[in-house]
């Protein structure tokens, strides 16, 4: 590693700190837009076979140059812009959508050091950055001057919003225990305590101790993605395509990969607050980025098991659940934590 | 001239002309959506001083909730443009004079000497976050005036319900816990029919 920054220092010199973060930031990007690729591959072949169907088998074997032939036609395609659009924010509203995917990603952490930016808030920054996503939704369903756009544009801000707060609240539960804003912490912090020390960790988790906390983070995240059974923002049975109908080729594709980038964000951030990150379930084994992985890869699988299973909820429905259930089960929950670790019985020293 | 002066004056420049669209726009929507800008440039700004929890807090709070929301309004807004500039020459002497007056409160605020913002004394060790040190100070210090503002927010919460709420609405209104304690046999009744011969 030495050698290599003593390499580059050589042929960049002075710019070589701003080269080394960029090279990081393609190790991070790349990877991401490869697991995207992939992630819309394994969604169609476990639908299928929830549905009992084969999925992509043609592309290449079990159809897995499927995604690349995807995009390779999706960037052939001509950018249509409705004449009686607003142009300029016709196009810049799924730059708008993908750019806060991306971003987020600097503060997530791999392992313990493996990090691009290992700021002290970073818990904020990820909330700060993630509910900029709403603005590509809103505008292009605005600017595209369909109503069909439109409607599916103002539900998806009002679903937003509304399930922003639940998320916040269940956050908030979390860096209490932690007691820090760094993701890094948040996930030291769940390696202690007494079935930690016993060698069973994944008992020492936060998704234990806050249980119902983790469960409305889970289905807030769900609803946050515009998932299915949430996806009113598109809805395809009412109204065509919600807020990207007007929208083809490339910038089409650009809504496309910002929803299932922020999918591995969420799953990402799910696994790091409430699974314990790259931390091993048992003392036995080693702990290290698998394990993110493997806890990644499962939530994800549970965002497609929940779209083959889950018919769409009706829209008032979503909304009593998100104000009416999850807001005060949140309130409640806050309280409760706090008593219990002012107790003697606390379990967070 | 050093890095940070440079962002400095990008960031100050790119504020500047997003403010200066808000008020010139024609499109009320192009408007919030420079506002936006506005809004992000300035958690810049304060970012470059050092001054990270706020500059998160912007983004969180004005960006990412209120702006939605404003602009959710806005979007909705049927704007005839001529209307609104009608009466334009009627309301420039009343708004130039409030400008007048908010230009100098800001000079006395500024320049005078007994409104001095005394300077902030590093009160923080380094190695202890700026979140953190904020949230002391706000459940020690100024736990009282921190209070005081949570119960303004809440009246005036509660107010903005009174005001809009306008009785009880004449829709057919279901029951969630009915709905979802439904039973099939509540729903369906399967009838036996005797098979019919020809």
């Amino acid at each position: 590693m030495d050698a290599l920054m003593n390499f580059g220092a050589g042929i960049f010199g002075g710019v070589w700190p701003a080269v080394w973060t960029l090279l990081k930031i393609i190790l991070i990007v790349a990877p991401l837009l490869l697991c995207v690729a992939y992630l819309t591959w394994a969604e169609r072949k476990v639908i299928g076979y929830m549905q009992v169907r084969i999925g992509p088998n043609r592309v290449g074997p079990l159809g897995l140059i499927q995604p690349i032939a995807d995009g390779l036609k999706l960037l052939l395609k001509e950018v249509i812009v409705p004449s009686s659009s607003s142009k300029g924010i016709f196009i810049i509203a799924p730059m708008l959508a993908i750019a806060p995917a991306l971003a987020a990603w600097a503060v997530v952490p791999f392992t313990d050091t493996l990090v691009l930016a290992n700021i002290d808030a970073s818990l904020l920054y990820i909330m700060a950055i993630t509910s900029m996503g709403v603005y590509g939704v809103m505008l292009s369903g605005w600017a595209s001057n369909s109503k069909y756009a439109f409607l599916g544009a103002m539900r998806s801000a009002a679903q937003m919003v509304s399930y922003e707060i639940a998320m916040g609240f269940s956050l908030i539960c979390v860096l209490m225990v932690s007691n820090s804003l760094n993701l890094v912490e948040i996930v030291n912090a769940q390696d202690q305590g007494r079935f930690a020390s016993h060698g069973l960790g994944f008992l020492s988790w936060n998704w234990l101790p806050l249980l119902p906390m983790f469960i409305v983070y889970l289905i807030s995240g769900t609803a946050e993605l515009n998932r299915a059974p949430f996806d009113v923002a598109e809805g395809e049975s009412e109204i065509v395509a919600g807020f990207h109908v007007e929208y083809s080729g490339m910038a089409f594709a650009l809504f496309f990969l910002a929803e299932y980038a922020n999918m591995i964000l969420v799953a990402a951030l799910t696994s790091i607050m409430f699974l314990g990150g790259w931390l091993s379930p048992v003392g036995f084994l080693p702990d290290g980025i698998i394990w993110l992985f493997a806890k990644m890869s499962i939530i994800l699988f549970l965002y497609l098991w929940f779209r083959a299973t889950f018919p769409r909820y009706r829209y008032d429905q979503l909304m009593r659940l998100g104000w009416k259930v999850f807001l005060p089960i949140c309130l409640v929950w806050l309280v409760v934590v706090g008593v219990w670790m002012m107790s003697p019985l606390t379990i967070w020293k | 001239m050093d890095f940070q002066t440079v962002v400095f004056f990008f960031l100050s420049a790119i504020l500047i002309f997003a403010s200066l669209r808000v008020i010139t726009a024609r499109n009320p929507v192009h408007a919030a959506l420079h506002l936006i800008l506005a809004f992000f440039t300035c958690g810049g700004i304060w970012a470059l001083l050092q001054a990270e929890f706020l500059a998160i807090a912007i983004i969180l709070v004005y960006v990412g909730a209120v702006m939605v929301l404003f602009l959710f309004v806005v979007m909705m807004l049927d704007i005839n443009l001529d209307r609104i500039r009608q009466g334009f020459w009627n309301y420039l002497p009343l708004g130039a004079m409030l400008g007048i007056l908010m230009v100098l409160e800001m000079g006395l605020v500024l320049g005078s000497k007994y409104f001095q913002v005394p300077a902030a004394d590093a009160i923080s060790p380094a190695g202890i976050s700026n979140t953190k040190s904020i949230g002391a100070l706000m459940f020690t210090d100024f736990v009282y005036p921190f209070e005081l503002a949570s119960i303004v927010l809440l009246v005036g919460m509660i107010a903005a319900i009174v005001l809009t709420y306008r009785g009880p609405k004449k829709s057919k209104y279901t029951n969630p816990n009915q709905q979802v304690f439904v039973k099939a046999k509540d729903r369906v009744r399967v009838l036996q029919m005797p098979v019919e011969k020809d």
